[in-house]
C-alpha cells in the first residue's frame, strides 16, 4: 500500500483504450513506476469491467476514482475522498472539449499520434492537479501561442534545410 | 561546421520520428516486444549524437514508451540535455519527457536546479510556463528550498499567465518546503484580489487546500472569501470557497449561521446542487435541500432507462444522504423504502453508498428482511471487497446498540454460521467475536450455539479446504472455546473431542490451536463424567487413551503456546489415566479443573468495582527493594515514615452495621465527587445481596421469542417463524381487541386510559411510577407526585453535573420496575424562562428528547440531559413528562415528575485556603446574612459532614465548636459561611456576593436539618 502525498484535489489521470491500452497518463504525486504501473493495471481493469449505465464513481483503496467514457477511451482520474466528484467530471469534460477545440472532432488516433500535443493542453488546464484557467479560450490561446513559436522555428530550419540541399 | 549542423539534420529526416514509431509499434501487434527494442536501440543511437533536434525527438518516442511502460530512467541525463535547450520546441518535450519520467529519486534532478531557475526569469512567458508546469511534476524538497524566492518573485509577474501558474505552483512548494509558507503567505493573501480572475481563483484554490491542512489559521480570512461567495460568478472558484468554509465552520459556529443565506441563494440559482452536497454536513440548516435530493434519487429510480448521469444523481443523493445521516437521522429514515431499492442497483459504488446508510434503516420490524437481503447479495457479489463490506455490514447491524434489534438470537448464530461459508473473506475474526459475544452473553442460546459449533468443528475441512490463507479459519477459535465452555449442552461430546483432536488440526494458526488444546481438556472432563456414570469403564479409559494418543501432536508444535499447554494436558491425563487403572472415579475432580462460569464483564466494569475493606491500593505489597543503604539513607526514611499511615489495620470479621456504615461513608464520598457516576439503584442492591464478582453489572440482551425451532438452521426459517408469530400477535391483539370492546359496551368503563389491554394483562406493571427523584444533595421529593406504594416503581436518580457558567448536565437514571419491556421513552420538560432543555437543532422548543435506550424489566441505564441556566440565583422546578410504550400491550404511557434545581446544585466544592478566605472575608464585597438552627443534636462534626456533602461546601478551618467554610458557584459567586455551635443551637453566619442567592442556600440548608 502506498501512501499518496496530497497534490491538489487530483491524484492523477489516466487516459485508456476500451481494449485497456493506455493512451495519456498524468501524475500529480510522485510515485515509482512500479506503484504507478500497478495503480494503472489494476484501475484499468477494474473500470472496464464496469458496465456502461453505470454511475461514474468508484470507491478504490481510499481514493475515489471518478471515469467517463468518451466513444472510445475512458477518462479516469483519481480524488480524495472529501473531494468533489462532479467538478472532477466537469474538469474530464472541459479537457475532452479541449482536445476536442484543439484537433477538431478529436478521435483516438489524434491521441496516439500527438500525444505530446494532449499533453500540453492538459498542462495548459491543469496544473499540479488543480484546473489553473476555467476559460477554454485561454488555454487555448496560450497552447496556440507555444505551437506558433515552435512552428516558427520548425519553417526556419525547414528552410534553412532546403536551400542547403538544393545547394547540394 | 554549418555542413556538419546541415548534415546531422538530414540524417534525422531519415530517423523515425514519433509517428513513424507509433505506426510501426501498430504495425508489429504480434512481437511488439521485439519490434520496440530495436526501436530503444535506435534511440540509443541517437541520442549519443551531437544533433539537439535528433536527440529532443529521441527523447519524445521515449517519453511515448514510457507511457507504455518501458524503463526508460536510463535516459534521464538526455532528457535534462534536452531541457536546457535553448529553442523553446525542445526544451518543451524536454520538460514534458522530465515531468513524466522524473520522481523524487531521479538522481539527476540536482542538476537541473540552475537551469530551471534561468528558465523561470526566461523573457519568454512560455519558456517560463513550461519550467513551472514541469516543476510542478517533480518538485523535491531541495528543489523548492532553491526556488522558492524566483517563484515568489513570479507571483507578481506582469502576465497573469505566469501569475496563476505561479501561485498554484506555490502549493507544491510549501508542501515540500513547509518554511516557505510564512514568507510568502502575504503574497498569496495578496492574490485573493488579483484583477485576474484566473489568478483569483487559483489563490483560492491554494488557500483553500491549506486551510484543510490546518483551517485555524486561516479564520481570520474568512470576511475576505465570504465577500468573495457572495461576489464571484465562478462557478468552480465557489465551489472551493464553499469547501473552504466547510473546513473553517466546525471551528466557528457563527460562520454557519451567516453563510446560510448565500448558500440557499446558490442552490435556488442551481449553480450546481451539488457544489452544496459537501456542505450538507458542516450545514444543518441546509436540511431543506434534502427533499431536494430524494427527489432526485426517486426521479432517478423511476426511469426505466437508467443512463450514467442519472446514477450520478444517484450515487451523490446517496452520499449526501450519509452526511444527514449523522446529524439528522429521522429526516433520513423517511426515505427508507428508496435506499432498500438503491441496494438492488447493479452499480456496486451506488450499493456501497446504500450499504452505508442502511447502519440507520434498522428497527426491529425489518432487520431480518433486510439482512435476509444482504444475504441474498453475499451469495451473489462477485468481488471480494464488496462480499466483505457486506460482512461486516451486516455484523455492524445486527450487533448495533448491543443487539438492540435482534428479536431472535437463534437467527442470527445461523446468519453467522452461513457467513462462515463464504470464501477468502478477511473478518473471520469478525465473525468469530460475535459468536463469541452472542453465545456468552445469552445464556438461552448456548444450546444452540454449541451444537452449531459443534457442526462447525465437524465440517472444519470445508473452512480450511483453501488452506488458511483466509482468515475464516478465525471462526474455529471461536467454535472450539463454545464447545468447550459450554460442553455440558453437547449433544455427542465424544464426537466432538475427535473432531478437536484430528491430525488436521496442526496445520491450524498456533493461537487456535492452543484454543483447540485448552478446549479439548474441558471436552474431555465433560465425556470422562457422562461416561463414568455409564459404569462402563473401559469407555473412560478408551477416552483417555484417545487423549494421550493425539495430544503428542501438539506437543511437537512449533508454537509456544500450544506446545506448552498440550505437555500439561498430556501430562494431566496420564495421569488421569493411571489413576482409573486403579479403578478411582476421577470425573469429578477433573470437571472441577474448569469449573464455575466466565461472566461476561462490561467495559465499564472495572471502575465499579468497590476496593475490598482493607485494601489499600497505595500500600507496598512489597517492601522495594532498598537501594544499597551506603547510597542514599533518604528513600528508606521516607517508606518509614510512611508506612504507619498507609496500613490499616485488618478487620478480619466486619459487623453489618460497620459494613453499613462504611458503604454510606463511601456513597457520601462518591456524590461529593462530580465526575462519579452514581451506581445505579439496583446494581447497588444486587451488591448488597450478594457481594462479590456477581455485582458486576452483566450487560443484559433483550431476550423475547422463544428459542426453539424445529429443523435446519437456516436463517430464512427465522424470518417465516417471525412472521408467523407477528401474525399471531397481531390475531391476539386482535381478540383482545374485540374483548375489550365488549367491556365497554357491558358498562366496564375504566379511568385511566391506558389503551387496549384486556382484562388479563391489567396488571400493575404496566403503571410506572416515580418513586423518588432527587438530586443528589436531597433535595425534596416532589409531594404532589400520585405516587402508589402499591405499584411496581420506576425510580428517577437525578444528578446534576455542573459544566460551565450557564450550562448543567442532568443524569437521570431510569429503572424499570415493572415486568413488561419498555421502549420508545421520550423526555421532556417543560422549558421556564430561566432554564431551558437544550434539544438538537432543528427540533422545536416543546419537542421531548429521545432516551436512547430501552427498558427490559427490572433494567436501569442512564441518560444525560443538557439545560441552560440563565439565572442560578433562584432555585428552579420543572415540569415534565416521560412518555414511553409498554411493550407487550403497545399503549403509550405518560409519567409526570418535577425536576429540582436547587441552588445548593449550583455550588460546587472547591477547597480554599485559610489565607484566601481571610482576603475574601476582608474585601467587603460580600453581603452578610445568619440562619439559626434550632435543636440539633448531632455532633458537631457529623453536622459539618452534612452541609459538605449535601451542599457541596469545604472546610477551611476548624477551631473547637466553631467552623469556616467555603463554596462557589458555577458562575464565580463565593459563598463563606460561620458555623457555630452551643449546646443544640446552631448559628450560620453567611457571606456572599449574591444575596439572594444567600438566602437560598441558607433556607437549603435549614431544610436539610429541619428534616433529620
Amino acid at each position: 500500500m502506498f501512501s499518496l502525498i496530497s497534490s491538489f484535489q487530483m491524484q492523477f489521470m489516466l487516459l485508456f483504450s476500451r481494449q485497456g491500452k493506455l493512451r495519456l497518463q498524468k501524475w500529480y504525486v510522485p510515485l515509482s513506476d512500479k506503484e504507478k504501473k500497478k495503480i494503472t493495471r489494476e484501475l484499468v481493469q477494474t473500470v472496464l469491467a464496469r458496465k456502461p449505465k453505470m454511475c461514474s464513481f468508484l470507491e478504490w483503496r481510499d481514493l475515489k476514482i471518478v471515469y467517463k467514457r468518451y466513444a472510445s477511451l475512458y477518462f479516469c482520474c483519481a480524488i480524495e475522498d472529501q473531494d468533489n466528484e462532479l467538478i472532477t467530471l466537469e474538469i474530464i469534460h472541459r479537457y475532452v472539449e479541449l482536445l476536442d477545440k484543439y484537433f477538431g472532432s478529436v478521435c483516438e488516433l489524434d491521441i496516439i499520434f500527438n500525444f505530446e500535443k494532449a499533453y500540453f493542453i492538459l498542462d495548459e488546464f491543469l496544473l499540479g492537479g488543480e484546473a489553473q484557467e476555467t476559460s477554454k479560450k485561454n488555454v487555448l490561446k496560450a497552447i496556440e501561442q507555444a505551437d506558433l513559436l515552435q512552428e516558427s522555428f520548425d519553417e526556419q530550419l525547414h528552410s534553412v534545410l532546403t536551400t542547403v540541399t538544393d545547394t547540394l | 561546421m554549418a555542413l556538419k549542423i546541415v548534415k546531422g539534420s538530414i540524417d534525422r529526416m531519415f530517423d523515425k520520428n514519433l509517428q513513424d514509431l507509433v505506426r510501426g509499434i501498430r504495425n508489429h501487434k504480434e512481437d511488439e516486444a521485439k519490434y520496440i527494442s530495436t526501436c530503444i536501440d535506435e534511440i540509443k543511437q541517437e541520442l549519443k549524437q551531437d544533433n539537439i533536434a535528433v536527440k529532443a525527438n529521441a527523447v519524445c518516442k521515449l517519453t511515448y514508451l514510457q507511457m507504455l511502460g518501458y524503463d526508460v530512467s536510463w535516459a534521464a541525463f538526455n532528457i535534462v540535455e534536452v531541457m536546457s535547450s535553448s529553442k523553446f520546441t525542445y526544451k518543451r518535450i524536454g520538460y514534458l519527457a522530465a515531468s513524466q519520467c522524473f520522481h523524487e529519486s531521479t538522481d539527476v534532478i540536482m542538476l537541473t536546479t540552475n537551469q530551471i531557475r534561468k528558465d523561470l526569469s526566461s523573457p519568454n512567458q512560455y519558456d517560463t510556463g513550461v519550467a513551472l508546469t514541469g516543476l510542478s511534476c517533480f518538485v523535491t524538497p531541495d528543489l523548492a528550498r532553491d526556488l522558492a524566492n524566483d517563484i515568489m518573485t513570479l507571483m507578481s509577474h506582469t502576465k497573469p499567465y505566469i501569475r496563476k501558474k505561479a501561485v498554484l505552483i506555490m502549493y507544491k512548494v510549501f508542501l515540500k518546503y513547509p518554511e516557505s509558507l510564512r514568507p510568502a503567505f502575504p503574497r498569496l493573501k495578496e492574490k485573493l484580489e488579483d484583477p485576474d480572475p484566473g489568478v483569483q481563483s487559483a489563490a483560492v484554490n491554494v488557500i483553500c487546500e491549506l486551510a484543510r491542512r490546518n483551517p485555524k489559521n486561516y479564520l481570520s480570512l474568512a470576511p475576505l472569501f465570504f465577500k468573495l461567495m457572495t461576489s464571484s460568478t465562478n462557478n468552480w472558484v465557489l465551489i472551493k470557497i464553499i469547501k473552504l468554509f466547510g473546513a473553517l465552520t466546525p471551528l466557528e459556529p457563527r460562520l454557519g449561521k451567516k453563510l446560510i443565506e448565500p448558500l440557499t441563494n446558490l442552490i435556488h440559482r442551481k449553480i450546481h446542487i451539488f457544489s452544496s452536497h459537501k456542505m450538507l454536513c458542516s450545514q444543518s440548516h441546509l436540511i431543506v435541500s434534502l427533499s431536494r435530493i430524494a427527489v432526485l434519487i426517486s426521479l432517478s429510480s423511476g426511469m426505466p432507462n437508467h443512463s450514467a448521469s442519472i446514477q450520478v444523481m444517484k450515487y451523490l443523493g446517496l452520499l449526501a444522504m450519509s452526511k444527514i445521516l449523522k446529524t439528522h437521522p429521522k429526516s433520513v429514515q423517511s426515505h427508507k423504502d428508496l435506499i432498500l431499492q438503491c441496494l438492488d442497483d447493479k452499480d456496486e459504488s451506488i450499493r456501497l453508498r446504500a450499504l452505508d446508510l442502511l447502519y440507520g434503516m434498522v428497527s426491529k420490524k425489518n432487520l431480518m428482511e433486510i439482512v435476509k437481503k444482504l444475504m441474498l447479495h453475499v451469495d451473489k457479489a462477485e468481488g471480494t471487497t464488496y462480499r466483505d463490506e457486506l460482512l461486516t455490514k451486516i455484523i455492524d447491524i445486527c450487533s448495533q446498540s448491543n443487539y438492540q434489534y435482534i428479536t431472535n438470537f437463534e437467527w442470527y448464530i445461523s446468519i453467522l454460521v452461513e457467513l462462515t461459508r463464504l470464501e477468502g473473506t478477511r473478518h473471520g475474526h469478525l465473525i468469530a467475536s460475535q459468536m463469541l459475544d452472542v453465545a456468552i452473553r445469552v445464556r438461552a442460546i448456548r444450546v444452540f450455539a454449541v451444537a452449531q459449533m459443534a457442526t462447525l468443528l465437524d465440517n472444519a475441512h470445508l473452512l480450511t479446504g483453501n488452506m488458511q490463507r483466509m482468515g475464516i479459519c478465525e471462526v474455529l477459535y471461536a467454535a472450539a472455546w463454545i464447545c468447550g465452555e459450554f460442553s455440558e449442552h453437547l449433544e455427542n461430546p465424544m464426537q466432538t473431542l475427535e473432531a478437536m483432536l484430528r491430525p488436521k488440526v496442526a496445520t491450524l494458526p498456533g493461537h487456535i490451536q492452543a484454543v483447540y488444546v485448552q478446549n479439548a481438556a474441558k471436552l474431555f472432563a465433560t465425556v470422562l463424567k457422562n461416561q463414568e456414570g455409564n459404569t462402563d469403564s473401559t469407555a473412560a479409559q478408551e477416552t483417555s487413551q484417545l487423549m494421550i494418543d493425539r495430544l503428542p501432536l501438539f506437543v511437537q508444535s512449533a508454537n509456544l503456546e500450544v506446545q506448552e499447554r498440550a505437555s500439561c494436558i498430556l501430562q494431566l491425563v496420564k495421569y488421569i489415566q493411571k489413576l482409573q487403572q486403579k479403578d478411582v472415579e476421577v470425573a469429578e475432580e477433573v470437571c472441577a479443573l474448569f469449573a464455575g462460569e466466565l461472566n461476561p464483564v462490561a467495559p465499564k466494569a472495572q471502575k465499579k468495582v468497590p476496593v475490598p475493606e482493607g485494601l489499600d491500593l497505595d500500600a507496598w505489597i512489597n517492601e522495594p527493594p532498598s537501594e544499597s543503604e551506603s547510597e542514599d539513607e533518604q528513600p528508606k526514611a521516607i517508606f518509614a515514615k510512611e508506612e504507619p499511615k498507609h496500613s490499616r489495620p485488618r478487620h478480619t470479621e466486619v459487623d453489618e452495621k460497620e459494613l453499613a456504615r462504611r458503604r454510606e461513608a463511601r456513597k457520601q464520598e462518591q456524590a461529593n465527587n462530580p465526575f462519579y457516576i452514581k451506581a445505579s439503584p439496583s446494581s447497588q442492591k444486587a451488591y448488597q445481596e450478594a457481594p462479590g464478582v456477581e455485582h458486576i453489572p452483566v450487560v443484559q440482551i433483550d431476550l423475547s421469542v422463544p428459542l426453539k425451532v424445529p429443523g435446519l438452521p437456516m436463517s430464512d426459517q427465522y424470518v417465516k417463524l417471525e412472521e408467523e408469530r407477528r401474525q399471531k400477535e397481531r390475531a391476539d391483539k386482535k381478540k383482545k381487541e374485540k374483548k375489550k370492546r365488549k367491556e365497554k359496551r357491558s358498562g366496564r368503563g375504566r379511568k385511566h386510559d391506558s389503551g387496549p389491554e384486556s382484562e388479563e394483562d391489567i396488571t400493575p406493571a404496566h403503571m410506572v411510577d416515580i418513586v423518588t427523584e432527587e438530586m443528589p444533595e436531597n433535595a425534596l421529593p416532589s409531594d404532589d407526585d400520585d405516587k402508589d406504594p402499591n405499584d411496581p416503581h420506576k425510580v428517577y436518580d437525578i444528578q446534576g453535573n455542573l459544566q460551565d457558567g450557564s450550562q448543567v448536565v442532568v443524569s437521570v437514571i431510569f429503572e424499570n420496575k415493572c415486568d413488561s419491556f419498555l421502549k420508545s421513552m421520550e423526555f421532556n420538560v417543560l422549558d421556564s424562562l430561566n432554564s431551558k432543555l437544550q434539544r438538537p437543532e432543528g427540533s422545536g422548543p416543546h419537542d421531548g428528547l429521545t432516551v436512547p435506550f430501552q427498558l427490559p424489566p427490572g433494567v436501569s441505564n442512564e441518560a444525560r440531559f443538557v439545560f441552560t441556566v440563565q439565572s442560578i440565583v433562584m432555585p428552579q422546578k420543572l415540569k415534565g413528562t416521560l412518555t414511553f410504550i409498554v411493550k407487550d400491550s403497545s399503549t403509550h404511557e405518560k409519567l409526570d415528575f418535577k425536576l429540582h434545581f436547587t441552588c445548593t446544585s449550583y455550588l460546587i466544592t472547591t477547597p480554599c485556603y485559610s489565607d484566601a478566605f481571610a482576603k475574601l472575608l476582608e474585601s467587603g464585597d460580600l453581603k452578610c446574612s445568619s440562619v439559626r438552627l434550632e435543636g440539633v443534636i448531632m455532633p458537631f462534626h457529623h453536622l459539618l459532614a452534612r452541609i459538605c456533602f449535601h451542599h457541596h461546601f469545604s472546610v477551611v478551618e476548624r477551631i473547637d465548636s466553631c467552623a469556616s467554610m467555603y463554596s462557589r458557584s458555577i458562575q464565580g459567586h463565593h459563598v463563606c459561611l460561620l458555623v457555630k455551635t452551643s449546646g443544640q443551637t446552631v448559628s450560620i453566619d453567611a457571606k456572599c456576593d449574591e444575596p439572594t442567592l444567600l438566602g437560598n442556600v441558607l433556607d437549603e440548608i435549614k431544610q436539610t436539618f429541619s428534616q433529620c
